[in-house]
């Protein structure tokens, strides 16, 4: 049973098993976020009070939502990694990391450019915004521990640490913001929560959020078996591979 | 009861290379097992798995047949492992460093004790001096003067002779064939020839890879 | 030779690692007056830099106050594990027969008791040159003094995990601060609540809740991250 579950997540196997994977992950990625962009920009009914600019809502949240899940991902492979040893959970946390930031940033930005019509400036200290803003920080400490350290298995084990104490200070960051933002301002418009969405608006953005999650495991595999190949490198199986052998 | 330490197929790997593998290594009462290899071939990674301090990559560590992982507090308090640094805090005295070390393993001690200990590696006269004051010969002393201090009966001393003079030397190679007789067990790190009446049994690292 | 039976004795342990940092800091008073003087120091750049108005001073004194505590703190936190590591009795303390975490807790502690508790104490007397209303410096001691433990927990983690870099320093600020948030939104919560009047029992509860939660995790993987640390 144990020796099954090793070969399952040996990297020669993930690299032979992800490789017949991604082509269809790329083409479900790509039909999703193709449609759902053409029936969110064009088919989905403008808000009644924000007219167009609400549209933003259908990069917005998914971005935000696979930015948390991608941290909660980097954590369950971090975990892996210091109780099994497993080599391939700290591949898939050294790659979903930089994604996992892009992604806090893109929801960042675009929550910011929706704050231009929305309030009239370009940055309020909404408590979604804030809490997103610390969670790159998060992400960016992350990434920069791992880079820190000379051995590459310290600075993985390290990341890993960082990434399990990140994940459980999270939802504690993340009440204790909007506690601290509904003392400060009321709550006025929030890009999200909004009363209940009529089915032609949400329907759209469950396809965007689909895409979104495909997009990220089509990337995931292929990152995942470049860095493979690069750790790699002196396996033998490697080289036979890039006709060496 | 007797002891023994007994490592079978170890191996560590860093950073996709392979400092050994396969390695079996065991030592008991009355030996002194010398880890040799060139530099950078894993000898103060292997004196550091063998303290427990690092998990092998592969391999197994027992204590007495029991897996280490599983008796780890027991191990420890039969252990004496002295590192590349001292371990001595330049800002205390030799008396409080040596004070900690004992309470550490749970044992108050006393001042008397510690004075013989220090007496024994020359540092009569210093045992209230804050060790900054000292040279790094009498700090590296005041570490193994924790090899008289408490009784263990398994040693790993990762390169003990460092910055010690031509009789410190001495008296410490004195001190670990003493050792040994007595029914303790050394594992070691050092380019000294180790003269005495035991057998000294090697373990050489750096040239399967 | 006989085999040594594990004694215990994990209260003289802690009792002598109690002791031995209380040594270490007395002898070398510079670190726990550093951060006292960075503390007001910083506090006098504020006025400078915005105004010397008291009722503008008042309205910010209590975030002000925090946060130079919290940056006070962590600026003393690099040296928690460093010298020990340097030294080599880190390694040491790991290979005691002793729960780590517990021998952790004690040498945090000791940071709390001579870096946090000071700073609490002093902060009334800073909160009074910058007109932090009458009625509110209690809660700023109280709330200082619950959350700076939190900040010392949390910020050992960061200091295990940073231990064994060469320049560690602005990588465990980057690290820690965004993990202190919560105890600052809910320390200078207190005391702002303190100054309009209302309860402030909810936001000390909700400090010490913090604490509770750090006590119980935060030895715990400031362990595993000593044990990486020195690996490295």
């Amino acid at each position: 049973m144990w020796s099954f579950v090793h070969k399952l997540v040996s990297p020669r196997t993930f690299y032979a098993i992800g490789g017949r994977l991604q082509p269809a992950l790329w083409v479900a990625a790509l039909t999703l976020l193709g449609t759902g962009s053409v029936w969110a920009l064009l088919f989905a009914p403008a808000d009644y009070q924000q007219g167009d600019s609400f549209r933003i809502l259908y990069v917005h949240v998914p971005a935000a939502i696979l930015a948390q899940s991608c941290f909660l991902l980097m954590a369950v492979a971090g975990l892996v990694f210091l109780v099994w040893k497993i080599k391939l959970a700290d591949m898939v946390a050294a790659v979903t990391a930089p994604f996992g930031a892009t992604m806090t940033f893109v929801a960042l930005f675009s929550g910011s450019v929706w704050g231009v019509p929305t309030w009239g400036t370009w940055w309020v200290w909404d408590a979604r915004l804030t809490s997103m803003l610390i969670q790159l920080f998060l992400y960016v400490g992350v990434i920069a521990l791992r880079g820190a350290f000379a051995s590459r298995d310290s600075g993985a084990r390290a990341a890993s640490v960082l990434t399990l104490v990140g994940v459980v200070n999270i939802p504690i960051i993340k009440y204790s913001v909007e506690w601290w933002n509904t003392l400060h301002q009321p709550a006025t418009f929030t890009l999200t929560e909004r009363p209940a969405m009529p089915a032609e608006m949400w329907l759209p953005l469950a396809v965007m959020l689909l895409g979104f999650y495909a997009f990220f495991a089509a990337l995931l595999v292929m990152r995942t078996r470049n860095e493979i190949l690069r750790r790699e490198s002196a396996k033998r199986w490697v080289r036979e591979l890039a006709g060496e052998g | 009861m007797t002891f023994r330490l007994e490592g079978r197929g170890l191996a560590c790997e860093r950073d996709d290379r392979w400092l050994f593998r396969g390695l079996d290594l065991s030592v008991g009462p009355g030996e002194i097992v010398r880890v040799e290899g060139p530099n950078g071939s894993g000898k103060t990674t292997l004196l550091k798995i063998l303290a427990g301090q690092l998990a092998p990559q592969a391999g197994e560590l027992a204590w007495g047949e029991r897996p280490l992982r599983r008796v780890r507090t027991e191990y420890l308090a039969n252990l004496l492992y002295l590192g590349h640094a001292p371990g001595v805090k330049t800002a205390l005295t030799a008396l409080e460093n040596l004070a900690w070390y004992q309470a550490l393993h749970g044992e108050r001690g006393d001042t008397a004790s510690r004075l013989t200990a220090l007496a024994a590696l020359g540092l009569r006269g210093f045992e209230d001096v804050p060790a900054a004051q000292l040279s790094a010969g009498q700090q590296r002393r005041i570490a193994l003067s924790r090899l008289e201090l408490t009784p263990r009966p398994l040693w790993i001393l990762d390169e003990p002779f460092t910055a010690i003079d031509r009789e410190g030397v001495a008296a410490l190679e004195a001190r670990l064939w003493a050792h040994a007789a007595a029914g303790g067990g050394v594992i070691l790190t050092t380019h000294h020839a180790l003269p005495g009446h035991g057998t000294l049994r090697r373990v050489s690292l750096g040239e399967a890879a | 030779m006989r085999l040594v039976e594990p004694r215990g004795g994990l209260v003289v342990a802690l009792v002598a690692t109690v002791r031995r940092e209380l040594t270490l800091s007395l002898r070398r008073r510079g670190e726990i007056i550093n951060p006292l003087v960075f503390f007001a120091l910083v506090i006098t750049l504020f006025p400078l830099g915005i105004s010397p108005d008291p009722e503008r001073l008042a309205a910010i004194a209590p975030g002000l106050l925090w946060v130079a505590a919290l940056l006070a703190t962590q600026l003393s936190l690099d040296a928690l594990f460093r010298g020990d590591h340097d030294d080599g009795s880190l390694e040491q303390l790991l290979l005691a027969p002793q729960p780590l975490p517990a021998l952790v807790l004690a040498k945090v502690a000791v940071h709390w008791l001579l870096t946090g508790a000071p700073l609490a104490l002093m902060a009334p007397l800073l909160g009074l040159f910058l007109s932090l209303p009458a009625g509110s410096y209690g809660v700023l001691a109280i709330s200082l003094a619950l959350g700076s433990a939190s900040l010392s927990l949390i910020g050992a983690i960061g200091a295990a995990l940073t231990v064994g870099l060469a320049r560690g320093g602005v990588l465990l600020s980057l690290l820690v601060l965004p993990l202190y948030i919560p105890v600052l939104i809910f320390g200078a919560g207190a005391v702002q609540v303190a100054i309009l009047g209302g309860d402030v029992a909810p936001w000390l509860a909700l400090l010490g809740a913090l604490l509770a939660l750090a006590l119980m995790l935060a030895p715990w993987a400031i362990a595993a991250a000593l044990r990486i640390s020195l690996n490295g």
